[in-house]
């Protein structure tokens, strides 16, 4: 299929590499400002290798991109919260066009699912959001496999920044603000760690799982959070003399949807260590599942992107 | 099998809301499982601190036929406090933070005694930057009979009021 893929972070990037080797072929790609477009299919490592030397994607502007001719649209562009602009003008045009979208960016469906299912439903393209939630870890077509009506619950690590901050206070008996250093200085954690540390990333995360098993409609602000950076070293040493320990864990059932810090059994199913995440479903008549693997990374997350379009192509 | 000799007397004791037609709701799984009603003592008038009627049942049944009974109360979202001996008591355990824990841990242990129906079974406090710093208590609460989510909310409300921050334990799934 024809990709214009919109954002060259990580995810972005990561696509443009791996289409190829999926037979998909990008026919252009965007970012914040510019453009690469060739209805033939760009050389990923021009586009890369520009991105890199000049932090230009190309010479085309970055409307043109989103203007070219494409199959599917790739939305692999920086979250955005509330009215989860740009990325829901993207998916909006698109859909008018009747073209596919793939979604990387959690904001369109975690911010305004309704929205984004008004407008499928008054388009032939279809959206596709597995690389939103968990990376690598095949949270919806678990879902889509067990029927969703049969998933009575879905909890897990959802957010690695958080679980290896945790892990390594755990571990070593860190303060939060040291463990935190540790993981800016490898580059687990951002220098403004806010949106995975209070909980944000995992939130929205919860919100999107909200909207695809209940009824009702949820965003961030449904969602109660309590993020993890006032839990001292005390805390977690206690819960391990106790054989938990703490993480920060995601919740959404009938009951509604949150995520807080959480006491679980220290060798438990749900105590993954590090950058790990770890998503666990109920099911009316298949016990329990757990998937764990990484939830993040470019090419984890554009591994589940190729699995939307395989999904799109049948 | 009505005979049996294994039968014996058991007192059940059951909490149930103030509607007609809870207590007859909740003594037929007794005859379904081949109980053996004997009295019915309905404290009416006596309410529990959830506001429901406190009920005991003095029933004759072998102790396999106790256990289904109990399990079909259950099933059928009755209370069941007590059967038999055996009280149904959960443990759960959930850690406390905050600045100077240690100095009103003692109030808020009486404070979460007199607002659920858990009792404390023991508390650790850790202070590592001595009296009034950063501090966390681990504490352990027996709840009685499927209380936990409540004795958590009840939990949550008073850390809050003291400033206080509460690390749940996840109360589902084969994890928790």
């Amino acid at each position: 299929m024809k990709l214009a893929v919109v954002g060259a972070g990580a995810v972005g990037k990561a696509v443009v590499e791996l289409a190829e080797e999926y037979g998909h072929t990008v026919t252009a790609v965007a970012d914040s400002s510019t453009g690469a477009i060739d209805a033939n299919g760009l050389d990923s490592e021009t586009v890369l290798q520009r991105k890199r030397n000049d932090g230009v994607v190309g010479s085309a502007t970055a409307q043109e991109a989103l203007d070219s001719s494409y199959d599917v649209l790739v939305e692999a562009s920086p979250t955005t919260l509330d009215d989860a602009q740009p990325a829901f003008g993207h998916v909006q045009t698109a859909l008018d066009r009747d073209r596919d979208v793939v979604l990387a960016n959690k904001g369109p469906v975690a911010e305004r699912y309704a929205d984004v299912q008004a407008r499928e439903r008054e388009s032939e393209g279809r959206v596709r959001f597995e690389a939103t939630v968990a990376g690598a870890i095949p949270v919806f077509s678990t879902i889509d496999n067990v029927g969703a009506k049969q998933v009575t619950a879905v909890r897990g690590v959802l957010n690695g920044t958080a679980n290896f901050i945790l892990s390594r206070m755990t571990a070593e008996g860190l303060a939060y603000e040291h463990a935190l250093a540790e993981a800016q200085d490898i580059g687990v954690a951002e220098t403004d760690p806010t949106f995975d540390v209070e909980g944000t990333d995992a939130a929205l995360k919860c919100a999107i799982l909200g909207n695809v098993l209940m009824e009702t409609e949820f965003t961030l602000d449904d969602v109660s959070v309590t993020g993890i950076s006032e839990i001292p070293a005390s805390a977690l040493e206690l819960a391990q003399q106790d054989g938990s320990t703490i993480r920060l864990i995601g919740e959404v059932d009938d009951s509604g949807v949150r995520v807080g810090p959480r006491l679980v059994d220290e060798h438990g199913t749900l105590a993954v260590t590090g950058t790990q995440n770890i998503v666990q479903f109920e099911t009316t008549h298949a016990g329990t599942l757990n998937i764990s693997g990484r939830g993040a990374g470019g090419p984890e997350t554009a591994t589940a992107i190729m699995g939307d379009l395989r999904e799109l192509e049948n | 099998m009505s005979d049996s000799v294994d039968r014996q007397m058991f007192t059940v004791r059951l909490e149930l809301p103030d509607r007609p037609g809870e207590l007859r709701r909740a003594l037929e799984p007794i005859a379904e499982h081949g109980g053996n009603l004997r009295s019915v003592f309905h404290e009416r008038g006596n309410l529990t601190p959830r506001g429901h009627i406190p009920v005991e049942v003095d029933l004759a049944a072998t102790p396999e036929q106790l256990e289904a009974i109990v399990t079909a109360l259950r099933d059928a979202d009755v209370t069941v406090v007590r059967a038999g001996s055996q009280y149904y008591t959960e443990e759960v355990t959930a850690i406390l933070f905050g600045q100077g824990i240690d100095g009103d841990i003692s109030e808020t242990l009486t404070s979460i005694e007199q607002s659920t129906d858990a009792t404390v079974r023991d508390v650790t406090l850790a202070a590592p930057e001595g009296a009034g710093g950063l501090s966390s208590a681990r504490v352990h609460l027996a709840t009685e009979n499927e209380e936990t989510a409540e004795t958590l909310a009840t939990l949550q409300e008073i850390a809050e009021k003291r400033g206080l921050s509460v690390v749940e334990p996840l109360t589902t799934g084969e994890s928790a």
